[in-house]
């Protein structure tokens, strides 16, 4: 028998795995993305996550990659389009942990994208890190899923510092007591508008003016018609992104006389303040930065250079410190996903929005709740625990 | 009832694939078994499509809607009813919801039943939301025990349950007649046939179907918003789905089902940027090319031989 082939064939295969053992070594940090690309979430996954996910591994490559144990280990983003679609984010989130084997998962974007791919985080033990979360029940999802944190805040903090605000500025003087109040009628903005109606009572204002709308609803005149009629001293939308645009047009139109002007979901979007611009001034909007501070802007210069366009005032930044957290936490610790899930929920990390810590509920106590339009920008006029709110100012005319 | 040596054949046969399906989870609780429960899931949903549109030849886009109500009935119920029953129960209120949509519509002909169930998906959606908006209600969360396998499990045995209803009806004077109306309908009425009890009936079973799917589904979601719940694109997969596969058959659509979720998994893990746009290419090539579908395509195969066979 010659053994010659045999031979070759061993040391073949042997060379072959070195060379793929020396790969292994030199190997990256595989992480997974999935987010909307299309359907209905889309023009905000676009706008505030997939940018602040690109501009994260571009500048943690052009950095040498994270330091894993010693080494330098560079990122190779995997990223996948679920459609707006739980059945597809699911499937996505399952082939990333077991077909691609990533090492960590960016969690996905909206509530219900988050809560249905929830499950699968926890059963392969992936921390998830959730920005675009919204939702008074962390505490009950914490418990049912340990490896689920909370970065943005919470319903009820965003509609109680709205009426904070406005309380504010009636003590002070500034307005009366006649509020107009309107929602969307689909799941966030009913969930607002719940939480805020007996805040406002128990505050004092008078709702002089409710009523709520279709999602989709295209002529938005009659809503802002009847709350004009009410004569109201603030104007206060639980809205949605095309809504938010729709509603702030038609105040234009009918030069809705009010001291303050707020509408929720999207006005921290740059494209607000493009569109509307000075009739932009004065509004009040949901979430909020600290847009003057170093660390911001030094965020939003890199984020217009690698990404061509510019970060919003709300979720953005806060997408980009979740990842910032998960960084810290792999340099801490290293590629072990249940270690850096315990380094989350013991430590606290630096980054752009300023220190997080995550609570016994696994969330971020310090967040912003509420901003304004100032001079072209959006600032941030009331948090939980966050440094550099400016003061309210009245919101006058749309011209 | 009478059997013969083909029908038990078929039985037994059925009755073994059924069984080797239900031992996915055993091999892999992963990424198998997640493909294993779109699959599951689109073969309930597009053989109950078939059996009413089969036969009928109405195209029903309602899918979604039955959908999106079964799901709502596991949030709303999960708190203080058992999982089995809300999931008998989302049968029962997709029958009825099917039967007083087939009265009001399958009285017109196809292309209006065609419209009314497509904007009847939204319509649902707007009453449910309407609901919510005026009694203030919150987000509705599915936290349960039940995982991936069980989901599956479920979903095997709700398109087993399809398959025996689809023989049952093909086997009795319901199927016949449906046949008889598929092909004429005036013939069918000169005939004596109840042409429009007979169509309501039968639509109650894709109805009573998509509920159950809905509600089985719902603790995989966890989160039950609307806009997920009724999303329109369900109703298309189902009918392509079951295009491709052929609707003329029991058997066709799940032939359809498999290579369609095969296909846009292999879309979705290698085109990120471009799914929808591969999948709506996907669509043009199998309408084009497979009018017929696979059922079509080996009826075709088979002539082929046969007049070969002859000559």
């Amino acid at each position: 028998m010659n053994r010659r082939p045999f031979l070759k064939l061993v040391s073949a295969l042997t060379i072959a795995s070195a060379l793929a053992a020396s790969a292994a070594t030199a190997e990256t940090i595989r992480i997974g993305a999935v987010a909307p690309k299309t359907g209905p979430l889309a023009g905000g996954a676009t706008v505030t996550q997939w940018p602040s996910i690109y501009l994260w591994v571009e500048q943690v490559n052009a950095a040498g990659g994270l330091t894993v144990d010693g080494e330098q280990m560079m990122i190779e983003l995997i990223e996948y389009d679920d459609q707006t679609n739980p059945g597809e984010t699911i499937k996505a989130v399952q082939r990333l942990a077991t077909q691609d084997d990533a090492h960590f998962i960016i969690a996905p974007y909206g509530t219900g994208l988050n809560l249905a791919a929830a499950p699968l985080f926890d059963r392969y033990g992936y921390p998830q890190i959730a920005v675009s979360a919204i939702t008074d029940q962390q505490p009950e999802l914490s418990a049912q899923f340990p490896n689920m944190f909370f970065t943005l805040g919470t319903t009820t903090a965003l509609a109680a510092d709205v009426v904070k605000v406005l309380t504010d500025m009636r003590d002070a003087g500034q307005m009366g007591d006649r509020v107009a109040m309107v929602n969307v009628a689909d799941a966030f903005g009913i969930e607002l508008a719940t939480a805020a109606k007996p805040l406002f009572e128990e505050a004092g204002f008078e709702l002089v003016y409710e009523t709520s709308y279709p999602l989709g609803t295209q002529d938005l005149s009659p809503v802002i018609k009847g709350a004009a009629a009410a004569a109201p001293d603030a104007f206060v939308a639980w809205s949605y992104p095309p809504d938010t645009f729709g509603l702030t047009e038609q105040a234009m139109i009918e030069n809705l006389d009010v001291k303050a002007f707020y509408t929720a979901v999207a006005t921290p979007f740059p494209g607000y303040g493009a569109r509307f611009g000075a009739a932009a001034e004065g509004v009040l909007g949901a979430g909020g930065v600290n847009p003057d501070s170093p660390a911001f802007m030094e965020y939003a210069a890199a984020h217009e250079a690698v990404t061509g366009e510019k970060p919003d005032y709300w979720a953005s930044a806060t997408t980009y410190a979740s990842l910032e957290i998960l960084g810290q936490a792999i340099e801490a610790v290293g590629l072990d996903r249940a270690a850096v899930t315990a380094h989350l929920r013991e430590s606290t990390y630096e980054t752009i929005l300023g220190p997080i810590s995550f609570d016994e509920n696994n969330s971020n106590p310090d967040f912003w709740t509420v901003g304004q339009w100032q001079g072209g920008v959006f600032k941030g006029v009331a948090s939980r625990g966050r440094d550099g709110t400016v003061p309210v100012i009245l919101k006058d005319g749309w011209e | 009832m009478s059997l013969t040596a083909t029908d038990i054949r078929n039985l037994c046969l059925a009755t073994l694939v059924f069984a080797v399906c239900a031992l996915l989870p055993l091999g892999d609780q992963g990424y198998w078994l997640g493909l294993g429960v779109t699959i599951a899931m689109f073969t309930a949903l597009a053989t109950s499509w078939a059996l009413f549109s089969g036969p009928t030849h109405y195209i029903s886009l309602a899918t979604a809607a039955f959908f999106g109500v079964g799901t709502y009935v596991t949030g709303l119920g999960i708190d203080t009813l058992p999982f089995w029953s809300l999931v008998g129960l989302a049968g029962v209120i997709g029958a009825v919801l099917a039967a007083l949509v087939g009265l009001a519509t399958l009285r017109l002909s196809g292309v209006y039943f065609v419209i009314f169930t497509l904007g009847l998906a939204e319509l649902v959606r707007q009453v449910i939301t309407w609901v919510q908006n005026n009694s203030g209600q919150k987000g509705l969360y599915v936290l349960t025990d039940l995982d991936e396998a069980g989901i599956y499990w479920w979903l095997l045995g709700l398109s087993a349950a399809v398959f025996l209803a689809g023989w049952l009806i093909g086997r009795s004077r319901l199927g016949f007649a449906l046949r008889i109306i598929g092909d004429d309908e005036t013939v069918a009425a000169h005939s004596g046939i109840n042409t429009a009890r007979a169509k309501v009936l039968l639509f109650m079973v894709p109805g009573a179907v998509a509920a159950m799917t809905g509600a089985i589904l719902a603790p995989r979601y966890v989160y039950i918003e609307p806009s997920l719940a009724f999303a329109p694109i369900l109703s298309f997969q189902v009918v392509i789905m079951a295009l491709l596969g052929g609707a003329s058959r029991l058997w066709g659509p799940v032939l359809g089902v498999i290579p369609f979720t095969f296909l846009l998994e292999a879309v979705s893990s290698n085109f990120p940027n471009q799914t929808t746009l591969v999948i709506g290419v996907a669509f043009l090539v199998i309408v084009y090319l497979l009018p017929g579908g696979f059922v079509g395509l080996m009826g075709r195969i088979n002539r082929h031989l046969n007049t070969r066979e002859g000559t």
